[in-house]
């Protein structure tokens, strides 16, 4: 699971070098090219009505939206993984309050967050900026499950031992609770990065995304914005389509995968 | 169940929608010149429908109206007493016309497309875990797994937009847009309600096919937990036909935790019915949304935001109160 997952991703990143080195990412731009035009030998993946060239635009973009998905996914996992180790260990006060926080966080639903917050910034918006966007909503879910395992290892022998021999909490929480949680961030990590992700895309489907970078969520934008899907225009949407679903499809085995890593139990369903 | 139990999800309840509200205040506000009236009447203008001298003069009476030139603590509380009566203002873009008379026909759109699709994918989606995990249970239903989870990895929308060119536009079976026919008038015959299904039926089947995946998968896990379970051997002792071992021994149980997924997967669901609302153009909630955000039509945006903030928390709300009643042992644990 976990290796057909990486193969996926790794094959997407080999597609994507060699297109990088044989096409000009400068044709991306609009007016690049006569509007409209189906796939041909010359533009391989057709047109859009702007004028930009539906291959290069794939391969400016692709890029992007991982970056984004890696920006947000990341900063989400590293301020989940600070409150959920805190939560966990100390306990108490800290604890109720972060997690009460989280609650909070999370019941309220995070694309009516994002859409208030990015109809605001409308303008200014770069791909960095998204990110933030997307990260300040991405940290509740890894402080819950952080703060669970946590919970867990916290009465564990090895740690009554390493306080007995005199290591301070915070060494303990790096020396023996983040190397035994190894897998389960890693498993998170791909979790919050896929619905990072998924989150850029909505934003970017519904308009909100940056409006002069061509990611594959604005290039749907704007396939719908120009009527592409009545005018049976498949190359201008389908790409985009494709690509996101083999990127979730990835994302989704090597969570699946790093998650039987990290929890034996499950190794056992062969039913 | 104990009132210390209810009272503390009703009080969560009200802290949610109060941070959803307090947010929805606050955001807009944090965000440098941004003026939405100004900016509003600055676009009429531009479209030539107004003298730019008075724009000046009506911007000033816009913002008495609305009371954006008081101090920001008294907008505030003028903003909860106003949310408190669901009083949610005006629309900018339609203006006279008030932020609910724009919410109120998607509404019904909505919750029947999300409710229905919902209820088919959990139903549906959580037999099927069932029986894959179950031993006794026909083998070909294997084949299932691969494209289920497949699916489950394409968000909503995009399977909407698949689904649309390939059923829509290709095979001309489904109708394109829409939730009933242009120029149909509503009326309480069978004929309308045929022709409220047949569009609603690939908006649904968007939904399901995608949201089945996971509902499956994860009912699968919990079953096979509970395989494991000591009362079930004890069950298989006894002599218990297999079937009903299957029902109200293992699925009883295994429904525990996949209603708490339920609870939790909320909001998702909800967002991902909305973007595929938009890619139907099914007038809903969420091309409302859509129509509010390429008009910049701000308090129909707050507005709608805030519905959705209220319908999740108290949704999760029904849904904390109902669980102890389907699992005795938290009725006692949370006392």
């Amino acid at each position: 699971m976990l290796a057909s997952g990486l193969f996926t991703l790794l094959l997407m990143v080999v597609l994507w070098l060699i297109g990088y080195f044989s096409v000009d990412i400068k044709l991306a731009a609009p007016l690049s090219a006569p509007t409209d035009l189906p796939p041909s030998r010359e533009y391989l993946l057709g047109t859009d009505s702007a004028g930009r060239q539906l291959l290069a635009v794939m391969i400016a973009g692709t890029p992007t939206t991982l970056q984004i998905g890696l920006i947000a996914g990341a900063l989400g996992m590293f301020i989940g993984t600070i409150l959920g180790f805190t939560s966990g260990y100390f306990g108490g006060v800290v604890d109720s309050i972060i997690r009460s926080a989280a609650d909070v966080a999370l019941t309220v639903p995070a694309l009516a967050v994002l859409v208030v917050i990015a109809s605001v910034i409308n303008k200014t918006l770069s791909p960095e900026i998204l990110a933030l966007i997307i990260a300040s909503l991405a940290w509740m879910w890894p402080t819950r499950t952080i703060r669970a395992q946590v919970l867990t290892m916290r009465e564990r022998a090895y740690v009554e031992i390493a306080r007995l021999s005199g290591l301070n909490n915070f060494e303990i929480i790096f020396k023996e609770l983040v190397p035994n949680l190894l897998p389960y961030l890693a498993a998170s990590f791909v979790g919050a990065v896929s619905s990072s992700v998924l989150a850029a895309i909505g934003l970017e489907a519904l308009g909100l995304g940056p409006q002069s970078e061509p990611t594959l969520g604005m290039t749907i934008y704007w396939a719908r914005y120009y009527n592409g899907l009545p005018r049976g225009m498949w190359w201008w949407w389908a790409p985009p389509v494709i690509i996101i679903i083999m990127l979730f499809i990835s994302l989704f085995m090597i969570a699946s995968g790093l998650d039987e890593i990290a929890n034996p139990r499950a190794r056992r369903t062969t039913a | 169940m104990s009132l210390r139990y209810v009272l503390g999800r009703l009080l969560f309840f009200l802290v949610v929608v109060w941070a959803g509200v307090t947010l929805i205040f606050f955001l807009p506000r944090l965000a440098p010149d941004r003026d939405p009236v100004r900016e509003r009447l600055g676009m009429m203008v531009a479209m030539g429908g107004m003298n730019a001298e008075n724009v000046e003069r009506l911007a000033q009476a816009y913002e008495a109206k609305f009371g954006l030139d008081k101090p920001l603590w008294q907008q505030y509380v003028n903003y909860i007493s106003d949310i408190a009566r669901f009083d949610l203002g005006y629309s900018l873009a339609k203006f006279p016309t008030r932020v609910v008379d724009v919410i109120a026909p998607a509404v019904p759109w909505t919750i029947s497309l999300l409710g229905v699709s919902t209820l088919i994918a959990f139903s549906f989606g959580s037999l099927l875990g069932g029986l894959l995990a179950w031993p006794g249970a026909p083998r070909y239903l294997r084949f299932l797994l691969p494209p289920l989870f497949t699916f489950s990895a394409i968000p909503y929308y995009l399977l909407g937009l698949i689904l649309i060119y390939l059923f829509a536009f290709k095979l001309k079976w489904f109708p394109l847009t829409g939730g009933s026919q242009i120029l149909t008038m509503p009326s309480l015959t069978f004929g309308y309600l045929l022709e409220l299904i047949y569009h609603a039926i690939l908006p649904a089947l968007s939904i399901v096919l995608s949201s089945i995946g996971f509902w499956s998968l994860s009912m699968r896990g919990m079953m096979i937990t509970v395989e494991g379970e000591d009362y079930i051997t004890l069950a298989e002792a006894k002599g218990l036909p297999s079937g009903r071992i299957f029902l109200w021994y293992a699925m009883r149980n295994a429904l525990l935790p996949q209603t708490t997924a339920l609870a939790l997967s909320l909001g998702t669901v909800l967002s991902g019915s909305l973007l595929v609302e938009i890619m139907f153009n099914y007038p809903g909630i969420g091309s409302a949304l859509f129509a509010a955000i390429t008009g910049f039509d701000y308090f129909v945006i707050y507005g709608i935001v805030f519905l959705i903030v209220v319908a999740i928390a108290l949704a999760t709300l029904i849904l904390d109160l109902i669980y102890p009643l389907l699992d005795p042992r938290i009725r006692y644990q949370k006392g």
